[in-house]
């Protein structure tokens, strides 16, 4: 099942399931985050792959 | 890179073209500089100013950077960290920017400080040609007053706890000093439009009509003082990680410790929420009350009303308060013991 990493959090998702869907059963808001697969950017629509390990970088800073 | 406010989605080239191409087209709305100008660029170590610095130069303009040491630490050294960032950065321009406008401007002395109590500047590893040689300078609050910013608060007892409002007064006093000892008649920051509209967004809830009417993307110079502008400030928070990553420009994750629980994190959190249900409502808010703005919304008579200006007679720069600055109050007390 694909992983998803967040600062000090980590949830698996279904296989297939798209990047949008896969940050909100996080519990995030898609706006506030980017998703990075081996270190590159990708977009939410993207369907993800079984072994796909997928980082989220947060978007929002303060200031 | 989905941008759901634009209808557009772009690959990684296109939008590493895309976002200089929308700085580009804010500097010439808000006439906010020239080619000519020279560029003083606030760098923090975090992704919006560095993008911002890499954007200016790319683009052709004169940019350099200014990094104020705050003397913050947090457990993990984080001014330190953030200063390391941006001496990496700016250690790497050179080979990293390829101008997009040849600006062939080294006939232009690099401007020289009169006294500032400032370090060498760090510059690019190697130089190329007939381009702009970005220079970095920092200036070491601790090195340069004898104390951090959190002391400083701590001994003034203003702010219930935070350094954040002497933070504010201490970095907007030296910017302003720095900028206009070195001769740089602009100053940039790196505000994106979640700041702007996290800003526009607190200043609404109260009514801070003040605020409001000198909120903008340009702040006009004042006596011999720096013009300051928000080159980003049409481009979302997302787009600028985005640039950061798609273009390999590292920067400190972390926050500033006293950053937590700021009430602009959880006004952006609420502008994120509007976001995901109606994309593009940040965008709205913010630019409508800039068009409001220019229709005459807010006009000017508060400013007949607002206290007059004078020079601080310590340091010279414009005050409302009679005799010394905010700033050279904070340190009179430390000289008198
Ligand atoms: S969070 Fe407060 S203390 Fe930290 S840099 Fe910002 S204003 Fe200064
Ligand atoms: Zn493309
Ligand atoms: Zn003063």
């Amino acid at each position: 099942m694909p992983k998803i990493f967040y600062r000090d959090k980590e949830w698996e998702v279904p296989t297939n399931i798209t990047v949008r869907d896969a940050i909100k059963k996080g519990d995030l808001n898609p706006e506030t985050v980017l998703a990075t697969l081996d270190g590159k950017l990708i977009t939410e629509d993207i369907h993800l792959k079984a072994d796909d390990v997928v980082k989220l970088v947060a978007v929002i800073s303060g200031g | 890179m989905n941008m759901r406010q634009h209808k557009l989605a772009l690959c990684a080239d296109h939008f590493t073209e895309w976002v200089p191409a929308q700085v580009e087209k804010s500097i010439r709305k808000y006439r906010m500089f020239t080619p000519e100008d020279l560029v003083l660029v606030a760098v923090s170590g975090g992704k919006d100013s560095l993008a911002l610095w890499d954007i200016l130069l790319r683009l052709g303009y004169r940019a350099d950077g200014l990094y104020l040491g705050l003397g913050i630490d947090g457990g993990f050294g984080y001014s330190d960290e953030s200063q390391r960032q941006c001496e990496a950065f700016a250690k790497s321009l050179a080979s990293g920017y390829q101008g997009m406008r040849e600006s062939g401007n080294q006939e232009v002395e690099a401007p020289v400080g009169q006294g500032v109590p400032i370090q060498d500047p760090v510059v690019p590893d190697t130089q190329i040609p007939d381009r702009w040689l970005p220079k970095l300078h920092t200036l070491s609050v601790p090195d340069a007053y004898g104390e951090s910013i959190p002391e400083v608060a701590r001994r003034v007892r203003r702010g219930r706890g935070k350094p954040c409002s002497v933070c504010g007064l201490i970095k907007r006093h030296e910017m302003n000093r720095i900028a206009h000892e070195m001769g740089y008649l602009v100053l940039a920051t790196g505000h994106n439009l979640d700041d702007e509209a996290a800003v526009l967004f607190g200043n609404t809830l109260t009514w801070q009509v003040g605020y409001l009417a000198r909120q903008g993307p340009v702040l006009p110079e004042s006596d011999g003082f720096a013009r300051k502008v928000k080159p980003l400030c049409r481009l979302y928070e997302r787009e600028m990680a985005a640039y950061c990553l798609v273009r390999g420009i590292d920067y400190i994750y972390e926050e500033c410790p006293y950053s937590f629980g700021a009430t602009s994190i959880a006004h952006k959190e609420l502008l994120a929420e509007m976001e995901r249900k109606s994309p593009g409502a940040k965008q709205n808010f913010y630019l409508s009350f800039l068009r409001a703005k220019q229709n005459g919304f807010l006009d000017d008579r508060h400013q007949e009303l607002a206290p007059s200006m004078h020079a601080c007679e310590r340091c010279g720069q414009p005050t409302t308060a009679p005799g010394l600055c905010a700033f050279c109050r904070l340190w009179v007390s430390v000289e008198k013991r």
